[in-house]
């Protein structure tokens, strides 16, 4: 069954998108624009009722900056899907899922804190691991580990 | 002197929007385990709207991952879940070995699923524990507690730590079992069923108990499905739903088992969940232990198994060997991988992205406590005020994998 599923999912994103499997797990590359359409359509025709995750990977070098990576699996089909696409560091923006999946908003606050990728459509984009005022995206290859944040002043500087 | 110090959250509304009263509980408060912060807008004692806040145990797991090598993070990955650090760390290895193409030995395969049940005996009993203490009853708190110490000196014995074990490793085990540890591990599997027998006397059916969890923070197969709730907390709800069954990894093709499910997905049948999870991790334990092969517990591959350390001392080759895994650490071939396993709290996922070096290109962790804090509110929201403590215990957040 399983084997089934991943050829008709091969066979349904084979087209625009770029489409493999990779130590088990069906990967989806496609472009920003049909991250909805393809989420959509992974919930509603394939039954993937589980979001896992969403996060990105940074990759400094290249022209699209950001690789950003949500995870599906399907409880009834058992087979998990990893959807990724490239944006730009200029508009990192892709759009929400909070309307397909409710998990989604707590994971896009988190890739937004870590990252800076911006969700269009997610209203609540507060820093949740990261406080308010926090500057910079910790996770960006750019920011030093060694960074401080010298937002909260020290006790004997007071 | 005093200064004026920014406040860290800004709350999603507060008393002039919601025309109600707003309380601030947390993020350290005495009646919760784990630092979480809850702005709650109330209606007498009914809460009508919650906003949860975590992250105040952010402590840059991700980003310290990216400069340590792929052995070398080992001890923060048992800082994540640190109730039962077995299983993060075996999931990690599981992730990188497959990265690596490795298969782990039949011993060793063996051994990682035993002691991942009895980590997850430990979470539980440390869940339940804390929820009833929590909830009043210190007595079935001490005999638990009680119960998991002995576990913890247990497994020091065996790894030489009681938490935080750093017992994993890239293709193996840091050591085997020593003289006597299963005869050990019969003793305590009696003392379990004295003591768990007491609970289910003290609490199944309390009414004190029943009073303040039936029905309380209930949650629908659907919804919990929709928030991305796994774990106990889906299994409560009805769905049976267990990675451990459905994507079997380790050694649970192999065993017989059974997936505890509740009905109505309150804190009664997380409970009752986690009571039952534990009777089929002993059963589990008990297979295991009939069916633990001999043999090497580590395989035997250079680019990830320190050479035999008389052979360090003797041969060139294996000096370098040892000089380069320590040095540059294990060389893991580019790729990405995501490896789910079943923690005690739910999906435990490591997503992992390699430039093929010995330093990781990127660690995430999909924690189940944080993406249960984001439909936290789905349990809270309804109930009442003294109602946030029972139901936050039952969905066990643990600070350390939650905000990472």
């Amino acid at each position: 069954m399983r084997d089934a599923i991943l050829a008709s999912l091969r066979e349904a994103f084979a087209a625009p998108a770029e489409a493999s499997i990779a130590h088990g797990t069906f990967v989806v590359a496609l472009a920003p624009e049909s991250v909805v359409a393809t989420a959509t359509r992974l919930r509603g025709e394939f039954g993937f009722d589980l979001l896992q995750d969403v996060t990105a990977v940074d990759w400094p070098r290249r022209a699209l900056r950001f690789d950003v990576v949500w995870h599906f699996y399907s409880t009834t089909q058992r087979v998990r899907v990893r959807m990724k696409t490239a944006v730009g560091e200029a508009a990192p923006e892709v759009e929400t899922l909070t309307g397909l999946y409710g998990s989604a908003g707590f994971m896009e606050r988190e890739c937004h804190d870590m990252y800076g990728i911006r969700f269009r459509g997610n209203r609540d984009l507060r820093p949740i691991l990261l406080y308010e005022g926090f500057v910079g995206h910790p996770l960006r290859k750019d920011y030093a580990k060694e960074h401080e944040q010298p937002l909260v002043p020290y006790r004997d500087q007071q | 002197m005093s200064i004026e110090l920014p406040s860290p959250v800004r709350a999603a509304f507060d008393a002039e929007s919601e025309d109600a009263v707003v309380v601030n509980i947390g993020p350290s408060h005495p009646a919760t385990h784990g630092t979480l912060q809850v702005i709650a807008a109330l209606d007498g004692e009914k809460v009508q709207r919650v906003d949860v806040h975590c992250g105040y145990l952010h402590r840059g797991f991700e980003k310290e991952c990216e400069s340590h090598t792929w052995h070398n993070l080992m001890p923060y990955v048992d800082r994540l879940n640190y109730c039962s650090a077995l299983i993060n760390d075996f999931a990690y290895c599981d992730a990188v070995e497959r990265l690596m193409g490795i298969e782990i030995t039949p011993r060793c395969r063996y051994l990682r699923t035993l002691l991942s049940e009895y980590s997850r005996i430990c979470d539980h009993l440390t869940c339940i524990a804390a929820s009833l203490m929590e909830l009043g009853a210190m007595t079935a708190f001490l005999y638990l507690v009680m119960l998991r110490d002995h576990m913890y000196e247990h497994l020091a014995a065996l790894t030489g730590a009681r938490v935080t074990y750093t017992y994993g490793r890239i293709g193996g085990l840091a050591r085997d079992l020593p003289d006597g540890w299963l005869a050990r591990l019969d003793e305590i599997l009696v003392e379990f069923y004295e003591f768990t027998g007491r609970i289910h006397g003290l609490m199944d059916r309390n009414r004190i108990f029943i009073d303040r969890t039936r029905d309380v923070g209930a949650i629908s197969s659907a919804d919990a499905l929709h928030w991305g709730f796994t774990g106990p907390i889906l299994r409560s709800t009805g769905a049976a739903i267990d990675l451990r069954k459905d994507m079997p990894y380790l050694a649970y093709a192999e065993l017989e088992f059974d997936v505890p499910v509740g009905i109505n997905g309150d804190n009664y049948d997380r409970y009752y969940v986690r009571m039952r999870e534990m009777d089929e991790s002993i059963r589990m334990i008990r297979q295991l232990v009939g069916k633990l092969p001999q043999g090497p517990i580590c395989v035997d591959d250079r680019r990830c198994t320190f050479p035999d350390k008389a052979l360090v001392y003797r041969e060139i080759q294996s000096l370098i060997n040892h000089f380069k895994l320590v040095m540059d650490g294990p060389q893991v071939p580019a790729g990405e991988v995501y490896v789910g396993h079943e923690a005690p709290n739910g999906e435990l996922g490591f997503y992992l992205v390699s430039d093929g070096s010995g330093t990781p290109y990127k660690v995430h962790v999909r924690s189940p406590s944080f993406v249960h804090m984001g439909g936290l509110h789905k349990l809270l929201e309804g109930y009442q005020l003294a109602d946030i403590i029972p139901t936050f215990g039952s969905v066990n957040m643990i600070g350390g994998e939650c905000d990472r």
